[in-house]
């Protein structure tokens, strides 16, 4: 019985904003199911006496010191957008 | 509101940290500034970019977190909050999930029926957003239906202080939000002005029946840009649920928005879809260790809080409850009175705390200034009580010399000598203004002997009328009684 179904696909593809046709999510099903295989495999590990951990780096207390310094000029900020107005980026009205 | 039922409200706190630079980059954190000029490759979320946590922020939130009473964590992680809206430039927000930075805090609010200590659930760190200005379709060419992003103020350092359910009313959640700002401004994490948005105050509200234990179904609410506006959001939201439960209805779980023009709360449309923002552990960012030496040493730098300087100023200074809490309302209105009563050579404070919160916040409300922005220094207010209390000037007169030191930043000696009004408390000076008095006066005189004792008010108004109303009034009245027997 697999645990990757339509409704779920479609779910995750709103989820990342991606809109997909029935084939891909008919593919993409059978691949999620894959990827989630090897996460039950993991999970078969005894990990009982593993301290859990947040981070795969044993890093800690990186930081940098606070001061001010420029940025980007606008003109260089702004470079990437999609349409610019008043200095702005320029998007699709996103409220109705 | 109808008997039956009970109010319960939790409040979601942003607030600003005052640091110059972002949280995870080094542009600056300046308001108003032109859209777009303090922006970097890190706060635009370009791609190869990584954040590196500022220090000062770190300190900061250690900082509110103890002025809250929380517990700081030993060990505290960043996750990324995954959803799409524009004023995100990452589709994520660095924000922490399962190990925030403090925890199990409280904050006590004064309500009618005395102390109430309201739980703090968390406090964790995240970056703010981008600003978004919505275009109207009327007729301006080439914007109808869009919307402009700013990203000025992406990756300016907050904190989230979220309380335990536990106001029952949206008059504590006003003292909550009251007394939060002011431990926040004491402890100098933010200044927490809501005007540009330093400080902001989402709620969740829900209503049960007395007695019954299980909350209520919630609705969140948001866009409430003032303390009034979260009171009166919460009493219209209250209002409806109870009607809406009342009647048989029942409450969806939504997020409604405060239409502060109508007085009422609609459900927000808007195209944010964020019912799963699948937090998981940033991975740019390592863990953060806080070690019991930081945490000493931040608790000692803590300023003493509000509430202690509140008691302080009763207990040290004999103030009243009200006085003391005018005057406590700020750390530099506090700091203000203290430094005023220290230059008062031995002026009741009593006296000093009536020359500021009377005559000088009277002037300052009137000019919209805040006490920073006063005119008087402290010094200065302290001068004019010692001038008062040596008697070199009356009571009286130092009401105008204020009004003359407000509107010229004048010392008050100074105003003192240039008008001449220091008053004659020189008893030989004074004896012999008297002696010509009583010379000329001998009806009065005679009257007075006779025992007809208020006969000395008119020589006493004699004197004072001889020396321009300098002489000393209470040294007149006991030479004249000493003179007359």
């Amino acid at each position: 019985m697999p645990e990757i179904d339509e409704v779920i696909v479609k779910k995750i593809a709103r989820l990342a904003n991606l809109s997909l046709d029935d084939q891909e999510i008919a593919r993409f099903s059978g691949q999620l199911e894959k990827i989630l295989d090897y996460f039950h495999k993991l999970n078969q590990l005894d990990a009982s006496g593993v301290p859990e951990t947040a981070h795969a780096l044993p890093l800690e207390n990186v930081w940098r010191q606070e001061e001010v310094r420029p940025g980007l000029a606008r003109d260089e900020a702004l470079a990437g957008a999609p349409d610019v107005h008043k200095n702005s980026f320029r998007v699709p009205r996103i409220i109705e | 509101m109808a008997p039956e039922f009970e109010i319960v409200i939790g409040l979601e706190v942003h607030v600003e940290l005052a640091t110059a630079s972002k949280i995870f980059c080094s542009c600056p954190t300046r308001f108003g500034g032109a859209p777009n000029a303090q922006v970097c490759p890190v706060c635009l979320g370009l791609p190869g970019t990584l954040p590196v946590l500022n220090h000062q922020v770190l300190m900061l939130a250690v900082r509110a977190g103890l002025a809250i009473n929380c517990t700081i964590a030993e060990r505290t992680k960043f996750d990324r909050k995954n959803y799409f809206y524009p004023d995100l430039p990452k589709a994520y927000q660095i924000s922490q999930f399962d190990l925030p930075l403090a925890t199990r805090g409280q904050v006590i609010i004064d309500t009618p029926a005395g102390e109430k200590k309201i739980g703090i659930t968390r406090l964790h760190l995240e970056e703010d957003a981008g600003k978004l200005v919505h275009l109207s379709q009327d007729g301006q060419i080439g914007t109808a239906g869009s919307s402009l992003v700013d990203y000025n103020r992406t990756g300016v350092p907050l904190i989230e202080i979220v309380s335990e359910p536990d106001l029952r009313s949206p008059e504590e959640a006003y003292a909550y939000l009251v007394a939060l700002k002011e431990i926040l401004r004491y402890s100098q994490v933010s200044d927490c002005n809501m005007e540009e948005g330093s400080l902001r105050c989402d709620a969740n509200i829900s209503i049960r029946r007395l007695g019954q234990e299980a909350l209520g179904t919630r609705a969140e609410v948001k866009n409430m840009n003032s303390f009034k506006h979260v009171r009166e959001a919460l009493a219209y939201e209250a209002r409806r649920q109870i009607k809406l439960v009342g009647g048989g209805g029942a409450v969806i779980q939504e997020t409604r928005l405060w239409d502060a023009e109508h007085g009422t709360t609609h459900p927000m449309r808007s195209k944010e879809e964020a019912d799963d923002y699948r937090y998981f552990p940033e991975p740019d960012l390592p863990l953060v260790r806080i070690t019991a030496d930081v945490v000493a040493e931040v608790t000692k730098e803590l300023p003493e809080l509000p509430r202690e300087r509140r008691r302080r100023f009763t207990r040290t200074y004999g103030l009243s409850d009200y006085d003391a809490g005018v005057l406590t309302q700020s750390w530099e209105l506090a700091d203000y009175f203290e430094s005023a009563v220290e230059s008062a050579e031995g002026a009741a404070p009593k006296i000093i705390s009536n020359w500021i919160t009377v005559e000088l916040l009277g002037k300052l409300n009137a000019d919209y200034f805040e006490i920073t922005q006063s005119p008087v220094s402290a010094l200065q207010v302290g001068r004019l009580a010692a001038q008062i209390e040596n008697g070199t000037i009356s009571g009286k007169m130092g009401k105008d010399v204020f009004t003359e030191m407000y509107n010229s930043g004048k010392a008050p000696e100074i105003i003192i000598k240039e008008k001449g009004l220091a008053q004659i408390s020189d008893p030989e000076a004074l004896g012999r203004l008297v002696e010509t008095v009583l010379e000329q006066h001998p009806g009065p005189v005679q009257e007075y002997q006779k025992g007809k004792t208020q006969a000395i008010g008119f020589l006493v108004g004699q004197v004072m009328k001889s020396s321009k109303g300098q002489a000393n009034p209470q040294l007149v009245n006991q030479l004249l009684k000493e003179r007359l027997g």
